[in-house]
């Protein structure tokens, strides 16, 4: 995504291609504080590509799992910011705060976390860019977690925020999928920094960046709290 | 008023005897040929942009010919444009066969006329018939109707191998519902470049997409 980003911004102000679009100036999240009117617009088809997504979001209907010999190696790193850059978190002192609609909002560590019934999964990640990789991640399925805590699962958005500042958000009804986890191991041991230590949430239904790393905090909630790039553009359901 | 004086006057009216004159192009294929060409153009360019953004082979589309600027922006374009791409092309395929369009000017198409007709244009021995097309057009309008559904297809099981995971498989996977969904994308730009090459060499085709234009007695063949 850092290549994207900077990219981006190289580009700003760059006359678009064809004649047809020229008529909607400077559109396409240049400024994600000043939206003009094309902005507008693709806002609203995003909505209700939002709608329509959520609509064909079956609960039963798996994601492929894969084989162990499948799985992509080396695995590869993706964020914002380059792999020099990925935060490290002492799993010591980590905690995983809560907060919105949940019964019981005492923060969990990872001992805890780990204490909790763990599945594996061997899912295919699919990046918004187009690039898939298989890997393999273990954790906490996140309806048990939520069930655990106390949860609203009536509320409408599951919201996390990252020790990097990334935050992002969720339907509930992805969140009770049976796939939806709250990773703690990935290829069979525990999450290093790039992969998201101490916590991730692995959700194989939707596209990679809904896949938020090094979780430090999660929100049940009737608010949308939008994403770090659904904010700037990307479609916010990106289910898969 | 003399009898050719009358007979002008009712020319394009519905009484008398003398037939209206018909419209080469009836307004709402007018009207769905340009949305189409918003769409797919929109399509089209947004579709290089995110294509570039993971590249599967040894180039990518130049900058100025993409739409949305960035990744997030193309695939905003793309997902808008998409719908308008689907309700006129389903507006499209029910219009053509409730009006009998597909029937009277696209069938049938038969081996033997498209070899006879494509000989005939590769010698430019192949006259513009106004208001018919000949077998190798009709081949080609067949052929890009069913690029675009393929294209539809296999851009849904691009967008979700999960959810429509029977669509995936049938295209062999997320890889090869990329891989089909860009060779849709070349036949139609192929389509595109010889459609735009052919209304050069023919301008007079160009006004009637427009405004309509009339099939006269003896301009059928003109």
């Amino acid at each position: 995504m850092t290549v994207l980003n900077s990219s981006r911004r190289k580009l700003l102000g760059r006359a678009l291609a064809f004649g047809a679009l020229s008529l909607l100036p400077g559109c396409d999240f240049d400024n994600v504080q000043h939206p003009d009117l094309a902005d507008d617009f693709l806002r609203l088809m995003s909505g209700w590509n939002n709608e329509v997504q959520a609509a064909l979001f079956n609960p039963n209907t798996l994601a492929p799992t894969f084989k162990a010999s499948q799985i992509t190696r080396p695995p590869r790193f993706n964020a914002f910011y380059d792999i020099s850059m990925a935060p490290h978190v002492d799993v010591a002192t980590w905690r995983l705060e809560l907060s919105g609609q949940i019964g019981d909002r005492r923060p969990w560590g990872v001992t805890q976390l780990r204490a909790l019934p763990q599945e594996s999964q061997i899912t295919r990640l699919v990046c918004v860019e187009g690039w898939r990789v298989i890997g393999q991640w273990s954790g906490v399925p996140l309806r048990h977690f939520l069930r655990a805590i106390d949860a609203d699962t009536r509320a409408r958005y599951v919201a996390f925020r990252c020790a990097d500042g990334y935050f992002d958000s969720i339907d509930m009804e992805s969140a009770l999928h049976p796939q939806t986890i709250l990773a703690l191991d990935f290829l069979g041991a525990p999450l290093t920094a790039p992969f998201g230590a101490p916590l991730r949430l692995r959700i194989p239904t939707k596209l990679g960046f809904k896949n938020p790393k090094s979780i430090v905090a999660l929100e049940v909630t009737n608010k949308w709290t939008g994403g770090y790039w659904a904010n700037q553009g990307y479609n916010w359901f990106s289910g898969s | 008023m003399n009898a050719t004086q009358v007979a002008a006057g009712l020319r394009g009216g519905r009484h008398g005897d003398i037939p209206a004159r018909r419209v080469i192009h009836p307004w709402p294929l007018r009207v769905m040929h340009w949305v189409n060409a918003v769409a797919i153009i929109t399509l089209i360019g947004s579709g290089w942009q995110i294509y570039n953004a993971s590249p599967f082979l040894p180039f990518t589309f130049p900058e100025w010919a993409t739409i949305g600027q960035w990744l997030g922006g193309a695939i905003a374009w793309h997902l808008a444009a998409i719908w308008l791409l689907m309700l006129n092309g389903l507006t499209y395929l029910t219009w053509g066969v409730a009006s009998g369009h597909f029937r009277e000017k696209l069938l049938p198409v038969t081996p033997h006329a498209v070899l006879r007709d494509a000989w005939a244009a590769l010698r430019f021995r192949l006259p513009h018939e106004v208001g018919t097309y000949n077998a190798v057009q009709r081949l080609l309008y067949l052929g890009v109707i069913a690029l675009g559904i393929l294209a539809v297809l296999s851009g849904l099981a691009v967008w979700k191998p999960v959810q429509l995971w029977p669509l995936s498989d049938l295209l062999g996977g997320f890889f090869m519902s990329r891989i089909v969904h860009f060779i849709a994308m070349t036949g139609i730009a192929l389509f595109f470049v010889v459609h735009l090459v052919l209304v050069a060499l023919v301008p007079r085709v160009l006004p009637p997409m427009i405004i309509g234009g009339h099939l006269e007695g003896r301009g059928i063949h003109q």
